[in-house]
């Protein structure tokens, strides 16, 4: 007993220091009181080769999706550093897991800012990485370059955004859906942040152009029961079905609409997440005539884009298609390089004054940076899933399309932002 | 009208569902205790099975109907492994075979990456599958009745080998009691590892029958299997009707969540509900007089 | 009689962890390198509760998730709320993305009192876990039954927090956050000073979680995971051992997440569902989970091993934890910790039984 009583005193002395040492610890800056520290960051550019991070999920469940991104980026840095590399320095990809898990995220950002000291960084797909990242990126005022669609209303000083903005992808889907006279829609997606932005955006240009929303259900990310909610979609008497699905989720949606009777004929369903990979997982016996809303395909016409898609497959695979987002990634590269190179500098600073009106002959058709929102001008593609599981393009926008990510040049969404 | 109607058969469709992944639960975690996490993992192997199948059998339906016993082998001859390798030693410590399973599932998940690929991939279901009855404006999802067959088929399977086979006899002798069983001559251990081939297998069954309706890839058996806990916990242990009642009633408690709320609150719902029910019968619906559990 | 050296191990060893956590590692190491350090010693705290609960108590508490994301959010909620008033928003910058209306919710607005938030994170875990405790123990709930509802509780929690984006901020959860208690994180001294803190925290609740272990609760609570039905017997009620347990463990969760948001900057669904819970006790499984030093420690090793082995072996990393699982739990149920105490048994060969050798692991610590 008397060796408890030796502890418990010796424990208490322990947790008295302790309590002084931390009240002793020095404090800074307050907030608001912008000295928001120099935050010591510097990208190291002294040696004859610079760093580029690269910020996939390499593991856990997006990683299906993020491989893919990843591949496109290595393969955008081997044929950079073939031609000479960026301001006669070659590139050295350093790679980070976000391991689909949105503070890893912003451990490995900060991890590529500070201990790798890269020049850039390219990635993040889901809009909840791209949250838990931004911060670290506005601390440290480092670059990153974001691949993939999603759901407008933000622009940060420090992320280029590469794929589209809601006004690329969703206005022109529906612009499309209206003209086909398709006007009643039931609304089905995952239930995350890009799916009810975008039905939020569907619904106010619904009410404004005369188009009537009849339905609209969310599903868990990762849901594989669909029974109820095709029960819903097939009574609601609408003309097409908006399809904000995320993943595995749209394998059993279309599995259990085929089996419910519905086909792209009776009840046609528009996806803005389903692209080439997407298709070769979900079955084009499920797919095929269905829409999708992009601003590439694999099957887009142009010298570009097949030099794209060979030096791609000759890279990984022959059955390995090329979509949306790995595009975008590929290009974002390309145009961090012609902005480098207009700036003369890898300075973050420079390299973001440098940065409007730099344009690209990428596989999706030339594209243009928008220096002000550090968006890109992008040509929106409706395409139609073939019997080869390939997408054909069915309509196009005829030329880039202005990025607005808060939609500010739409009368009818005035309310949104 | 056609609307509840069509509500009840989504309800039973979701149920025979939860009813086939968790059948082979009612045994490996029913009647022998164990807590196997890797259950979700032989549903995967079952379902990745009929996808190598259909390499070398083109005909959907014929690739189906070859891959169900296949399947059966497959994933059993995995748990009878996993038995073997791991389970049997952990006998006295359940809690800890369900840490166990999981590190397995892990590396059983990362298996089928190296092998198959990270990405989802497809199986084509026959064309008869892909169908539908429609009768009095009510749709009958084909897949769906073929699914609520093959569950009630496995069921009665089941009941038959329990009750009427000297392999059945054995099985309820040592969930009954252990070492009376052992004393009168049965070679308990045995019994275990087949009991486990069978309630692996039937998990095997199960994935194959999910390739009509989701996706096939490597976490694919995550999706299943708390939902198939749940129907075993609920129903009771070692008790076959324990669980078919419950598969059924959590189905149809689920579809009618889901339509007249949204999915989310559903899910959310049918978990709080099970709650609930289990601080009414802790031991769940039916209870047999054993052993206690842990 | 115990020999002095005997009597000053504890108290040594404390001494000790002190110094390297509040002594060399904030020299030894990169800004970076402490935050890193700050977050696994987060997850180090939920772990001395999960020894607590389970390696003392043999409750398999797989649903740490739930208690670690309600501590997070409360305080999350707070910051977020300290943020706005600062730029002179009413609400968050969520809200206004992607809410319906320009009102807070009402379950918001205490929130912005710091010291109702600060109790919160604690107390909120605390009362979840009383709750479900009372109810579970009560009816005799256990085993696997309730390690399968202690997930489904967990799954459930997240299901809800995602699918209320207007209020809860969805599945991004609650991000950028910039300061905290008027002191901005941006600046790196802060970021050293929530360090301390967090470290402080952790050797605080291991003196606790220590002086509870050798008290005569901790004995009472080690009877009733080894024969419940004994314990009973002897007129003492084992629900409300568990239940003391149990809640203790959740209050650890819940301080661990709140101090989780500073160090790392973000709360969300993702750290609460079934896969994380189940992270929750990797560590403490792996390291020893009836010691409190092994479970420390194993929390901060697996945390460690996760962020840099994952990068570059995304695949060799998946199966070395898995294996590390069956390994560590199906062979050596002491975790690591008790890989002494096996090897001097297997030199002398009477055989204590398995059970014995978690509870000799523990006294260890």
């Amino acid at each position: 007993m008397s060796g408890l009583s030796i502890s418990r005193r010796g424990l208490l002395y322990g947790a008295s220091a302790l309590g002084a040492s931390a009240a002793l610890t020095a404090c800074g800056a307050k907030t608001g009181s912008g000295t928001s520290s120099d935050a010591g960051a510097k990208a190291d550019t002294s040696g004859s080769t610079v760093k580029v991070g690269l910020l996939n999920s390499l593991s856990g469940t997006m990683a299906i999706s993020e491989v893919t991104v990843h591949n496109s980026l290595l393969l955008a840095v081997k044929e950079i550093n073939a031609s000479g590399g960026v301001l006669g320095k070659k590139l050295k990809p350093i790679s980070q897991d976000g391991a689909s898990d949105w503070p890893t995220f912003a451990e490995k950002a900060e991890a590529l800012i500070k201990d790798d000291k890269v020049v850039a960084t390219f990635g993040c797909w889901t809009s909840a990485s791209r949250k838990a990242v931004k911060p670290v990126f506005e601390r440290y005022k480092s670059l990153l370059f974001y691949p993939v669609q999603y759901e407008g209303l933000e622009e940060s000083p420090y992320i280029f955004y590469i794929g589209a903005t809601t006004n690329q992808q969703i206005v022109p889907a529906l612009d499309y859906l209206k003209k086909q006279g398709l006007t009643r829609l039931y609304l089905v997606g995952s239930d995350y942040v890009f799916p009810r932005t975008a039905n939020k955006i569907i619904k106010a240009y619904a009410e404004a152009k005369g188009m009537k929303v009849v339905g609209e259900d969310y599903a868990p990310l990762g849901s594989t029961e669909f029974s109820t909610i095709v029960n819903k979609v097939k009574g609601a008497g609408a003309d097409a079905v908006f399809n904000t699905l995320n993943g595995d989720s749209n394998v059993a949606f279309f599995k259990e609409y085929k089996s419910a009777g519905l086909t792209a004929k009776s009840l046609p369903v528009l996806s803005v997440s389903i692209a080439e990979e997407e298709v070769k997982s979900i079955g084009t016996q499920y797919l095929e005539g269905q829409l999708t809303a992009w601003n590439y395909y694999e099957t887009t016409p142009g010298a570009a884009n097949k030099k794209f898609v060979a030096a791609y497959q000759a890279a990984y695979g022959k059955d390995k298609p090329t979509s949306d987002p790995m595009e975008a990634a590929y290009i974002s590269l390309y145009l961090w390089k012609e902005m480098v190179e207009k700036a003369g500098s890898f300075d973050v600073a420079k390299v973001k004054a440098a940065s409007d009106g730099i344009t690209f002959d990428a596989p999706e058709g030339t594209v243009t940076v928008d220096g002000a929102s550090q968006h890109v001008y992008k040509t929106a593609r409706i395409g139609k899933v073939g019997s080869d599981g390939l997408i054909e393009e069915v309509w196009n926008s005829g030329k880039p399309i202005k990025p607005d990510p808060y939609l500010k040049g739409y009368s009818w969404a005035s309310a949104l932002s | 009208m056609t609307v509840v109607l069509n509500q009840s058969f989504t309800g039973i469709s979701i149920g025979a569902v939860l009813l086939l992944i968790a059948l082979g639960l009612t045994l490996t975690f029913g009647q022998m205790g164990v807590i196997n996490m890797a259950h979700g993992e032989f549903i995967m192997a079952g379902a990745y099975t009929t996808y190598v199948l259909q390499k070398s059998i083109s005909s959907a339906g014929l690739s189906l109907l070859v891959a169900l016993p296949l399947a059966f082998l497959v994933a059993g001859a995995m748990g009878a492994l996993l038995e073997w390798l791991l389970i049997r030693r952990l006998y006295t410590r359940p809690l800890d075979t369900l840490l166990v399973t999981w590190g397995v599932s892990l590396m059983l998940q990362q298996l089928a990456r190296d092998v198959f690929g990270a990405p989802n991939v497809q199986t084509a279901a026959p064309d008869l599958l892909t169908g539908n009855i429609s009768a009095g404006g009510v749709t009958f999802a084909n897949n769906r009745l073929f699914i609520l067959g093959l569950a009630l088929l496995c069921v009665l399977g089941l009941t038959l080998v329990l009750r009427f086979t000297p392999l059945g006899r054995r099985i309820r002798a040592v969930v009954q009691n252990r070492d009376l069983a052992e004393v009168s001559g049965i070679a308990t251990g045995r019994v275990d590892r087949v009991t486990f081939f069978i309630g692996s297998g039937l998990a095997g069954v199960a994935g194959v029958a999910l390739t009509l309706v989701g996706p096939i890839g490597p976490t694919m058996g995550t999706n299943y299997i708390v939902d198939a806990f749940l129907v075993v916990v609920v129903g009771g242990i070692g008790q076959l009707r324990g669980a078919v009642i419950t598969a059924f009633a959590l189905g149809v408690l689920q579809s009618v969540l889901e339509y007249s709320t949204t999915v989310s609150v559903a899910k959310v719902g049918v978990l709080v509900a099970i709650v609930a029910f289990l601080q009414w019968r802790p031991q769940g619906l039916y209870t047999l007089r054993t052993r206690s559990l842990a | 009689m115990k020999t002095i050296t005997e009597r000053l191990r504890v108290p040594g060893a404390f001494l000790l962890g002190a110094v390297l956590l509040l002594g060399i590692a904030p020299v030894a190491l990169s800004d970076f390198r402490l935050s890193l350090l700050a977050k696994y010693l987060c997850y180090a705290i939920v772990a001395v509760g999960v020894s607590l609960a389970w390696g003392r108590g043999g409750l398999m508490v797989l649903g740490q998730g739930v208690f670690f994301g309600l501590g997070g959010y409360a305080m999350a909620m707070h910051l977020k709320l300290a943020d706005a008033a600062d730029t002179g928003e009413k609400i968050p910058d969520f809200m206004q993305l992607y809410g319906t209306s320009d009102a807070l919710p009402w379950w918001w607005k205490p929130f912005a009192n710091p010291a109702f938030a600060l109790a919160m994170t604690v107390l909120l875990p605390m009362a979840v876990a009383a709750l479900v405790g009372f109810l579970v123990f009560r009816r005799r709930v256990k085993g696997a039954y309730f390690a399968i509802l202690s997930q489904a509780l967990a799954a459930a929690l997240s299901i809800w927090l995602i699918g209320q984006q207007a209020t809860t901020g969805g599945t991004n959860g609650l991000t950028d956050i910039q300061g905290f208690f008027g002191y901005s994180l941006d600046d790196p001294v802060n970021q050293r000073m929530v360090y301390f803190v967090i470290a402080a925290v952790l050797l605080l609740l291991m003196a606790l979680a220590r002086q509870l272990f050798v008290s005569r609760y901790g004995e009472l609570l080690v009877a009733v995971r080894d024969s419940e039905e004994r314990v009973r017997f002897l007129g003492y009620d084992p629900a409300n051992v568990k239940l003391v347990a149990y809640v203790v463990a959740a209050g650890m969760a819940g301080l661990a997440g709140a101090l989780f948001v500073p160090a790392v900057g973000i709360i969300s669904p993702a750290l609460i569902g079934i896969v994380p819970s189940i992270g929750f006790v990797i560590g403490a499984a792996v390291g020893g989970r009836a010691s409190l030093v092994g479970a420390v420690l194993g929390a901060i090793a697996v945390a460690w091993a996760q962020s840099t082995l994952s990068d570059e072996f995304p695949a060799a990393w998946t199966y070395l934890q898995g294996l590390l699982f069956v390994l560590a739990v199906g062979f050596l149920p002491g975790g690591l910790a008790s890989l002494g105490t096996v090897l001097r048994r297997r030199r002398t060969p009477a055989t204590p039984k398995e059970e014995k050798v978690v509870v000799m692991a523990g006294e260890a610590a």
